[in-house]
């Protein structure tokens, strides 16, 4: 099926601006879900808040519009009572980096199986163009006249610092890759984070003289390189774009219905369940 | 055109006019209409790659085989 038949068409055409990447990166995500042959009963979409959580109102799945920094919270929630479903956390990198930072640790460090895509504009878009921890030194935003001083966040080491268990990185203009990455992270059992370069040509793109949306893109082709590449070797001031890690670890909910079970046992040594012990 | 294999179908109402399918396309088969939106200009040279569907952030653009169809 085409990623047509996975939105909801009544709000379409969407409010992103023209050429916003967020679109593209719905685009992939519909077309990966397309290719697990998740049905759209087994998948809840969690969103905070700013231009990329709108995404959680175009997708036709089960969908929470939440606030802002805090999707990963009740997308947690979601998990724990439901860990059979499959959760999607589109967040901007305000969202989850700043806002939202402290929850994305937590929910890394605790492996807890669901896919967190960061939308990384490099700026609050909804807000009118404010600098975020992802921004970066020498960006120019609202709240940085003359350019920021803040380094970015490396989205990808901070990721694995923390605990993900799978964390990867592409941009809007590879857009083979990023329904791949999103295809192994939702395949992915544990917290898989997928970094996309999203471009906001409203915002980030005036205030940076960084073209419109092609230009963008083209940017993104030619300031990237594929992980283990000789032209990142060659070059290394491009970024990475790859898999930075895929591991197997003890997922959350698995420990937790482990200990569930252990306690039930304790508690009651006689009383026997059938295979399929009831959940906590 | 008996050769022609590929549909670009556009959804004019979604169509924001980015210009990315027009930028990206490796055949140069999409242009910008005189309303600035995207049209399939020369549907016989496009080979299908669906590179203009999947940038598209507006979801405007499907390629459909007439092979297919037919
Ligand atoms: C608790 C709270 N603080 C602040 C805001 C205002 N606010 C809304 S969206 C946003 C940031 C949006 O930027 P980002 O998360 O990077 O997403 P983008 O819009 O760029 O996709 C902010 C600060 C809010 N809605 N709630
Ligand atoms: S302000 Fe930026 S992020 Fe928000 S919809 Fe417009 S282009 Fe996209
Ligand atoms: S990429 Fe989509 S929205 Fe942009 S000009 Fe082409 S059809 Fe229109
Ligand atoms: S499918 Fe490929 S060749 Fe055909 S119009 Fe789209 S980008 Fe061009």
């Amino acid at each position: 099926m085409k990623p047509q038949e996975y939105i909801r068409k009544r709000f379409f055409p969407h409010l992103w601006c023209a050429g916003c990447g967020h679109g593209t990166v719905l685009n992939a995500l519909l077309r990966s879900v397309d290719e697990l042959e998740i049905s759209k009963e087994d998948i809840v979409m969690v969103s905070g808040i700013g231009c990329s959580a709108r995404m959680a109102g175009y997708a036709d799945f089960h969908t929470m519009h939440t606030l802002h920094g805090r999707a990963l919270a009740f997308a947690t929630g979601v998990k724990m009572s439901r860990p059979e479903l499959q959760l999607l956390v589109p967040m901007g990198d305000g969202d989850a980096l700043a806002i939202g930072g402290n929850h994305f640790l937590h929910a890394a460090r605790r492996n807890i199986d669901m896919t967190a895509i960061i939308l990384n504009n490099r700026i609050y878009g909804m807000t009118g163009g404010q600098f975020s921890p992802l921004s970066g030194a020498g960006i120019s935003a609202t709240t940085a006249p003359w350019t920021s001083i803040d380094p970015a966040f490396d989205a990808m080491k901070l990721a694995q610092a923390a605990g993900a268990s799978f964390a990867a990185r592409t941009t809007t203009f590879h857009v083979h890759e990023l329904q791949k990455y999103f295809t192994r992270a939702i395949q992915h059992k544990g917290f898989s984070v997928v970094e996309v370069f999203s471009q906001c040509p409203t915002y980030f793109g005036r205030k940076n003289k960084a073209g419109e949306a092609p230009e963008m893109l083209q940017t993104f082709k030619d300031s990237t390189a594929k992980l283990g590449s000789k032209q990142l070797e060659e070059n290394p001031q491009l970024i990475p774009r790859g898999i930075f890690v895929e591991q197997e670890k003890r997922e959350y909910g698995e420990a937790y219905a482990q200990l569930c079970e252990q306690a039930r046992e304790q508690r009651s040594p006689k009383r026997r369940y059938g295979k399929e012990a009831p959940r906590c | 055109m008996g050769s022609q294999k590929w549909q670009i179908l556009i959804e004019s109402g979604w169509c924001k006019s980015c210009g990315i399918c027009v930028a990206f396309c490796p055949v140069k088969a999409i242009v910008l209409n005189v309303e600035g939106k995207a049209m399939a200009a020369k549907e016989g040279r496009c080979t299908g790659c669906t590179l203009c569907e999947r940038l598209c952030p507006d979801l405007a653009i499907q390629i459909q085989s007439l092979e297919a169809t037919a």
